[in-house]
Formats: C-alpha cells, structure tokens, sequence
C-alpha cells in the first residue's frame, strides 16, 4: 500500500507543478493582451485629439491663406475620409493621409510671416506637432506590446497555452506613408 | 522592458537584503562592543528600528522632501504648455498608466529629475536655467532620461538603497563616536574583559570603518548602472539619441551650479548636482558616470535600441555590457525615424519667457504692457502710485 502510495503522490506533486506553471503562462498571456489593448486606447485618444484640433486651425489659417484653398481643402478632405472610414485598414491609411496633407500645410505655412507670427497660430502649431509626436509615440509603445503579446503566443511553451484557450497575435501598426519615414528634421534656433 | 523592471525588482530586493545583512552584523557588532557579552541581539534590534523608522519616513514623505528641497512648484499645462506635452509625449512612450506631476525650479543652473516611489504618483521636476537652455528635442531627451528612471522604477531603488546606506553611515559614526568617548561596558567592566572581548571590539571597529564605506560604494556602483540604463531607455524612448547627447552636452557646459541638491537626491538628477564641470571623472565615489562618455555613447549608437545602447556601450568603454540580457531579448532595434508632421516653432525663447511669467506671477509682480512694446514687472510691494517706462519714458498708473 505505502509502496503505492509514493509514485501517486510524486505524480500528483508533477501535475500541480504542471498546473501551476500553466497557470502562470495563461496569466502572463491575459495581462500581455490587456496591455495591448490598453496601449491602442491611448493611440486613438491621441488620433481623436488631431481630429478635434482641426476645424480650430483651419477657422485660424483660413484669413491668412487665402490663396492655398486646395491645401486647405486637401486637410479637410483627409479629415472627412478618416471619419467615413470603415474597416481598420482603411482608417489607418485615411490617418496616414490627414498626417500628409497636415504636414503639407504646415510647410506652406513657412512662407506666411503674419500667420507665423499670431500667437494662436504658434500655440496651435505646438498643439498639433505634440499630437502628432503623442501618436507617434503611443504607436511605437502600441507596437512594442504587440511584439510582446506575440512573442508569448507564438514561442514554445507558450504557444500550447496559447492555442489551448484560443489566443492569437495581434497586427502591427504599421505606417505606409513614406513622408514618415523620413529622418527627423534637426532645427538650430 | 518588462523583463528589465522585473529584473530590477529582483535587484531591488537583493540589494535590501544584502544592505541589511551588512546593517545587522554593525547592531550586533556594536552590541556586543557597548551592552556586553550577549549584548549583540540588542544591537541587532537597535539598528532594525533605526533602519525601519528611516524607511518609513522616506517611503512616506520622500518625494514631498525632495521636491521642497529642491524649491519645486508645480506648473500647470497653461503656464508651460511645450514641457507639459513633452511630458505626455515621453508618459505615451513609455507606456506609464499615468502622466507624472510636474514641477518647475527656479534656478539658473540646467538640471532636471525625477521623484515618487511608485510610477502612478511620479513627479518630475526640471530648472528655469534648463527650460531657457534646450529645444523641443533636447528637453525631449532629458524628459525621456526621467521618464526612464520612473519607469524601470530606479527611484524606488534608489531609494531604499539610499535609506540602507544612511542608515548604516548613522549607526557606524554613532558607535565610532561612543568608543572615542571610552563607553563599552566591555572595558569599563574589568571582571568581564576576557580574550574573547577584545576579538569582538576590534571587529566592532573593522566593521564600523569598513561598513559605511562599503555600503556607499554599493550605492554609487548600482546608481552610476542606472544612469547607463536610463539613457539608453531614454534613447529608445524618443528613438532620437541625439537629442539627449546634445542636451547633456548643453547642460554640463552651463556654468552654473544648482542649489537645493544633497547627495541624497544626486543620483535622480540628469546629471551630478554636487560636481564641479571638469571633475567628472568616473570613480567610486561618483553617483553619475562621466558626462562625455554618456555623450559619447549615445553619438555611436547605430540605431535607437537597447541592443545598439549595448553595442556602443562595448565599443566606447571597452567594458562588458550594461543591458542585462532579459531586456536585450525583448527588445527590438528601433530606427532613429519618428513621425514629423508639423515642425514646432522655435521654443527656447517662448519657454524662457513662459517660465519667467510663472515666476513672476507666483512673487506677486505684476505685469504692465507699455504702447512701445516693452513689458514692465511691477513687484508686489511697489509703494509709488505710477511707474515710468525706462525705453519710452511713458508714465503707468498702477492704482
């Protein structure tokens, strides 16, 4: 009986370490996807933000760029497309959009010494160069968790946790717009 | 980046248990030097209520102390609206839950730091003279480098390592002090003084000299890795080194030297508060690692990451490296590309002017625009009724 009773208990001992230790991988996996979620809130609070900010810098510009209508209809087109998108893609390229044609007003501005001049289109430019850093930024924090959720998914042995309660990688957010990729600007003022 | 913090909790608590091992063999040592043979429990009991009593005061009211200390106020998102998203930008970066407090000191010297034990209640504070000094990209990196020490949670670190160290500085002196003074029961009470007496108080003495020593040097050696850490976290943060190395350069060329900074707080500023420029060569006894090499560094990084931290790191200083490999292998070589967009206007001169408002607006002065262009700061306690403008001549009634 006793002689039994120790290869049961060794097993039973393996089975709660098992459980324990998968226990811990499934909680790892639930908070790496909390976290992505999480992260993605935070980069469309930031995309919402550009878009409020928008209709306050077109009524500013609108006075001293009387001749840029297409620029500034460009920005407000961009802007309906990024409201009108449906599906996930077409809203990250119609944001990939609205960055262009806001960076295109923005270059235009350089040649308008009065508009570069009023305070509130100065204090709007900062506004909207920080949002755009902010969703850059959260994009970048937004990337590195899916890189972790995935990792954690697709690496063994997470990956038969994984699988056994139905947890999938998530897509990058990646940015097509060449414009972005540029090397950033270096200014000497 | 989790790897990394999880790593730093683990250090965290091997350094408490390290330093306390080093803070209970002084109480026992001392115990048994000044209670008598036996006395030793005593000591140890001694030097844990010591110990308990300043970790409490620090966990509690640590940051509060630091940031009046330093002569901090907090500023709101209208009176500096550029440090206030910078702060954003860099909280979004690095994925804390909440946007730390932020405070700003008025002096002339070019520093910044950061406090709060945990990341939800973090504050970070930066000088006028560092406000009036950086562009948009080089606060960025400072922001980033504090972001980083708030983050991989080296305030919490730093802290408790600080409290052991203090702690330890405290009893030793005590006790070296006590022998000066020929206290020790031991040698005043001639039945008991037996060869084995004499081993303990040697001891006692080793133990009291070496200790403090010991204990600073850990301090310093965990500090000055931190400081590595932060930058290279502060690098993949902005994903733009040069934006920091162009901002320490800045800062450790100003003249000036800051006030308000203990070496109790040294290790959370950018750069070391307590140096003279010119004396920051790397040695035992310094918080922060060489200013040009920091510098260095991030100018040879490849990318932005941390494995290009690492890399450069081995190449600058022909030392090991200072990732530790947990969070080499989570993280990605970042590109030096960050979004651009609209470029922002050139800030320093408007952030010097917004910082001198906020302090001029806390001292009571007021402000009086003349029709020339010129801006007159009228202190509080200004007794005539009318001020003459000193580029115009035109006179301001200030009834």
């Amino acid at each position: 009986m006793a002689l039994l009773l120790v290869p049961v208990l060794v097993l039973l001992g393996l089975a709660v370490v098992l459980v324990m230790w998968g226990i811990g991988i499934y909680n790892g996996l639930v908070a790496a996807r909390n976290r992505v979620k999480e992260s993605w809130a935070q980069v469309d609070v930031q995309l919402k933000r550009r878009f409020d900010l928008i209709p306050n810098l077109i009524e500013t510009v609108k006075g001293y760029m009387q001749h840029e209508r297409g620029t500034l209809e460009a920005v407000t087109q961009a802007r309906a497309a990024v409201s009108g998108a449906g599906t996930m893609a077409q809203r990250v390229e119609a944001e990939a959009g609205l960055t262009g044609a806001l960076g295109r007003l923005f270059a235009v501005a350089e040649s308008y010494p009065d508009l570069k001049a009023s305070t509130n289109f100065a204090s709007l430019q900062e506004e909207l160069a920080s949002t755009e850093n902010k969703i850059g930024f959260a994009r970048q924090f937004y990337n590195e968790t899916v890189m972790n959720l995935n990792n954690k998914v697709q690496m063994f042995p997470g990956n038969i946790v994984a699988g056994m309660f139905h947890f999938g990688a998530e897509t990058f957010f990646e940015v097509k717009d060449e414009v972005q990729r540029e090397a950033p600007k270096v200014s000497f003022s | 980046m989790w790897e990394q913090i999880a790593a730093n909790r683990r250090k965290s608590i091997g350094l408490v248990i390290s330093a306390a091992l080093l803070l209970g063999a002084l109480g026992w040592a001392g115990g048994e030097y000044f209670l008598g043979q036996g006395g030793g429990t005593g000591g140890v009991l001694i030097a844990l209520v010591v110990w308990l009593v300043m970790t409490l005061a620090a966990w509690f009211q640590g940051d509060s102390i630091m940031l009046s200390v330093a002569g901090a106020h907090r500023v709101q998102k209208e009176d500096l609206p550029q440090l206030f998203n910078v702060v954003e930008e860099m909280t979004l970066a690095s994925g804390l839950s909440k946007m730390p407090a932020v405070y700003v000191i008025d002096d002339p010297a070019p520093n910044a730091f950061a406090a709060g034990r945990r990341p939800e209640n973090a504050a970070v504070a930066v000088t006028s003279g560092l406000l009036r000094t950086l562009d948009r990209d080089e606060l960025q990196g400072v922001i980033a480098h504090e972001m980083a020490h708030v983050r991989n949670r080296d305030i919490q670190l730093m802290l408790f390592a600080g409290v052991l160290a203090g702690a330890i500085v405290i009893l030793a002196e005590t006790g070296l002090r006590g022998m000066w003074l020929g206290g020790g029961r031991s040698r005043s009470r001639r039945d008991g003084g037996s060869d084995g007496n004499g081993l303990v108080a040697i001891l006692a003495v080793v133990l009291m000299i070496l200790a403090p020593i010991l204990a600073q040097l850990i301090y310093f050696a965990v500090s000055r890795k931190r400081e590595y850490l932060a930058d290279a976290s502060a690098a993949s943060f902005t994903r733009y080194p040069e934006g920091l190395a162009s901002a320490l350069e800045k800062i450790s060329r100003a003249p000036q030297r800051l006030g308000g900074a203990t070496s109790a707080t040294a290790p959370m500023y950018i750069i070391n508060p307590l140096k003279r420029n010119g004396q920051m060569a790397a040695n035992g006894t310094s918080t922060h690692p060489p200013i040009d090499e920091r510098i260095r560094i991030l100018r040879s990084m490849a990318g932005a990451g941390f494995a290009d931290y690492d890399r450069s790191y081995r190449e600058v200083t022909k030392r090991g490296g200072v990732i530790p490999g947990s969070a080499l292998k989570d993280a990605e070589t970042g590109q030096t590309a960050r979004s651009t967009g609209a470029t922002p206007a050139p800030s320093t001169r408007e952030n010097a002017r917004k910082v001198d408002d906020f302090f001029y607006r806390r001292d009571g002065y007021r402000k009086v625009e003349c029709a020339c262009g010129t801006t007159l700061r009228i202190p509080a306690d200004f007794a005539t009724p009318a001020a003459k403008c000193p580029r115009c001549g035109a006179l301001h009634d200030l009834r």
